[in-house]
């Protein structure tokens, strides 16, 4: 992991960017299915400690909507769309008109919706990705979870588990214009996977 | 309660002992499993959080013994033996290792939390520590947390809610 420590200031400006263009696009695809403008922060790049990952969205016992997906191909990663139960109920709401249910859980058909709203948006996040990298990357089947978020987030942390205690995570928040609906997309691109988008961006690597 | 309990956090891949009347807790165990031993006499507890099965694959400079199930239980052991724990009395509880995701031809790493209870469990009879409880396996996460008066582990989970063992 010694190597993320000392990756200058540059480099995760490059990761950031990485981040944007993502980010970007699927914030493009979630305002033409919402048909309303969605804002997206500026990206973050940091070297968490396990512990602190999922206090980024609230604490590990904290519940959460998680959309997780595996990356494939040349770049291969961890790539979450997570939301708050509540956000997620006005999404299917306002998507695909189920009435907002009060008791927290998601049935079947709901389920598939969000899974099917995370694929597109995961989806545009890579593709975009893809075409700035010029790496091939491509989704698995999109799973879906509603738990603690400790719980789901270690899930994208073991290709990392057996290199130290830290991931480097690609973290972007995006919300609609009356912030009913914010979510969090976590790039955890896996530690191999660096070398690999800095190469294809013309980033040498050697001169840390 | 009135009488203020402390409570000692685990957090991910990491291991602590509480003594008395003190708690220990990890909270938002996925595929990790979260271990416990206890020596009822002194009443004293210990817990490990572990998240990978095997340090065998470790490629970390210093290796963090209480993230992997082969190192963390000796460690755990250890450190209770230190604080005057007698090997013969201390029994184990285990919680946590789901499977957080499932997916159709899920490779290796999908199969991490049955992968880490089974190599607990292998750990645990090398070193004839009884495992008396376990809840794992599922696809939920768990928070647990032990009272060293007890010695009883308390499991709550979002989707099943609260159960002792």
């Amino acid at each position: 992991m010694e190597v993320f420590k000392h990756f200058k200031e540059f480099k995760m400006d490059v990761l950031r960017e990485v981040g944007n263009i993502g980010a970007g696009n699927a914030a493009t695809a979630l305002s033409r299915l919402l048909n309303k403008p969605v804002d997206m922060a500026v990206p973050k790049v940091q070297l968490l400690p396990f512990e602190e990952i999922s206090e980024k969205v609230g604490g590990a016992e904290q519940v959460v909507v998680a959309i997780f997906l595996r990356v494939e191909g040349e770049a291969p990663g961890n790539l979450f769309f997570i939301l708050s139960p509540e956000a997620a109920k006005s999404l299917l709401n306002r998507l695909v008109g189920f009435p907002p249910e009060t008791d927290g859980m998601f049935n079947e058909m709901e389920q598939s919706a969000l899974c099917e709203i995370g694929n597109i948006l995961a989806g545009s996040y890579l593709s975009s990705l893809a075409d700035f990298t010029k790496l091939s990357m491509y989704p698995t089947v999109p799973a879906l979870a509603m738990d603690m978020a400790g719980a789901i987030l270690s899930f994208g942390l073991l290709q990392f588990g057996h290199m130290g205690d830290d991931a480097l995570l690609i973290d972007t928040t995006f919300l609609e214009g009356d912030h009913e609906v914010e979510g969090q997309f976590f790039l955890i691109p896996d530690p191999d996977s660096f070398a690999k988008i800095f190469k294809s961006l013309g980033v040498p690597m050697d001169h840390d | 309660m009135i009488e203020e309990q402390s409570i000692v956090k685990v957090g991910m891949a990491d291991l602590n002992v509480v003594q008395q009347s003190g708690i220990i807790r990890t909270v938002g165990l996925g595929s990790c499993v979260g271990l416990t031993m206890y020596d009822p006499e002194l009443k004293l507890a210990g817990m490990a959080h572990v998240m990978l099965p095997s340090s065998d694959i470790a490629r970390e400079g210093q290796l963090n013994v209480a993230k992997y199930a082969d190192t963390a239980l000796p460690a755990l052991l250890a450190k209770l033996r230190e604080l005057g724990a007698s090997p013969s009395r201390i029994v184990a509880k285990m919680a946590g290792g789901s499977q957080m995701f499932a997916f159709a031809g899920a490779g290796d790493t999908m199969r991490i939390g049955p992968r880490n209870v089974e190599s607990c469990k292998a750990k645990l009879a090398e070193l004839r520590i009884p495992l008396i409880a376990e809840d794992t396996g599922g696809n939920y996460g768990r928070t647990i947390e032990m009272d060293a008066g007890t010695g009883i582990l308390l499991i709550r989970s979002v989707q099943t809610g609260v159960k002792e063992m």
